[in-house]
């Protein structure tokens, strides 16, 4: 076990635990941090495998490096869309009207009602 | 009992997801590559005008990702404006009264702001580079925002529109020009390597910095009838 195997296995550690946690999380803030794991993980186990031979290769290290602004953007995005989501809807799970039921959303709070 | 049921079955498909991706990392550990890129990159680095291999790649060798990157960048951006509408920077509720945020504040975003063009500066022969320094430009603007102070350029206007798209439109300028003058496309001309690379980067890291800001400002959605920023009166 090398430790350029070692990261890369911790990265499809955090891939599935991220996986888990974007199919099982109701809250869409929670999914979202899921998503975000589950993009680490990638980069880990890019970047680890890549330093083979004990010397970091600088081509993955790029493509990291760009996927991570990417990821930064993308979640900064769904972050406003979540947010746009719940003022309009009142609610952060994109569960059905069943599940509303049960007391998890809050009180609808509509721009229109407002004014 | 769904429930448990959800749960064991999520858990399942996990379990063999992670036993097919690390199979794969295994397969992918076990066979020696066919091209060893480091050493064809440190062959090749004298040409591409930077002495760092990381700004190497993502600003000659592989700038067709860096390109795309910025684009896919204010998409984001201006599709997170459009979501939202921006609160007036006067409204006091957006601003904190903390004092020790704004005694560092005086500290911080002059310090902040000479990290960030260090950084930028960097990137050429060690780590370093353009969207280190957009993340650093950012921050500051984050806290400056936090603390209150007016940021007339970040209204929807002239300036905020030409902040987001200024580091894609030159680099796609550049692109463009050097496919019309003969070379292939991103092919920088050999003997302005440097400076075009130089140039990128610094509108890179004003349109970085512009996207994130702009997405931080516009993430507190508020109720429509508060006076938006850059209305009149």
């Amino acid at each position: 076990m090398t430790p350029s195997l070692l990261y890369a296995f911790a990265g499809v550690l955090l891939c599935s635990l991220g996986l888990f946690g974007f199919i099982r999380l109701a809250h869409l803030l929670r999914k979202l941090l899921a998503f975000n794991l589950m993009g680490s993980g990638v980069f880990l186990v890019m970047v680890g495998l890549a330093q083979r031979d004990g010397e970091p290769d600088p081509v993955p290290q790029a493509l990291v490096l760009t996927g991570i602004v990417v990821a930064i953007a993308a979640t900064a995005l769904a972050v406003v869309l979540i947010r746009r989501y719940y003022h309009l809807s009142g609610q952060a799970t994109l569960a059905g009207p069943a599940a509303t039921q049960h007391g998890t959303a809050k009180p609808v709070v509509r721009a229109e009602d407002r004014s | 009992m769904m429930r448990l049921l959800a749960s064991a079955l999520a858990i399942a498909v996990c379990l063999v997801f992670a036993g097919a991706l690390a199979a794969a990392v295994w397969q992918i550990a076990g066979t020696p590559a066919p091209v060893s890129l480091p050493g064809l990159l440190a062959d090749n680095l004298a040409a591409s005008g930077v002495e760092h291999p990381v700004t190497a790649v993502l600003l000659n060798f592989r700038s067709y990702d860096t390109l795309l990157e910025i684009g896919v960048l204010v998409i984001a951006g201006i599709a997170g404006i459009s979501m939202a509408r921006t609160t007036s920077l006067e409204d006091p509720e957006l601003r904190t009264s903390d004092s020790l945020l704004y005694a560092l504040q005086r500290w911080f975003v002059p310090l902040m702001l000479v990290l960030a063009g260090y950084l930028l500066w960097a990137g050429s022969d060690r780590p370093g580079g353009a969207f280190q320094a957009g993340a650093v430009l950012a921050a500051s603007g984050v806290m400056m925002r936090l603390g209150g102070i007016p940021m007339p350029f970040l209204r929807p206007g002239l300036l905020l529109r030409l902040g987001l798209a200024l580091g894609f439109t030159v680099f796609l300028l550049v692109a463009v020009a050097s496919a019309a003058g003969g070379e292939a496309f991103l092919a920088y001309p050999k003997a302005f390597t440097k400076p075009l690379i130089l140039a990128i980067e610094t509108v890179l890291t004003f349109s970085i910095a512009m996207v994130l800001l702009a997405l931080f400002v516009s993430a507190p959605v508020n109720q429509a009838l508060e006076p938006e920023e850059g209305d009149p009166g």
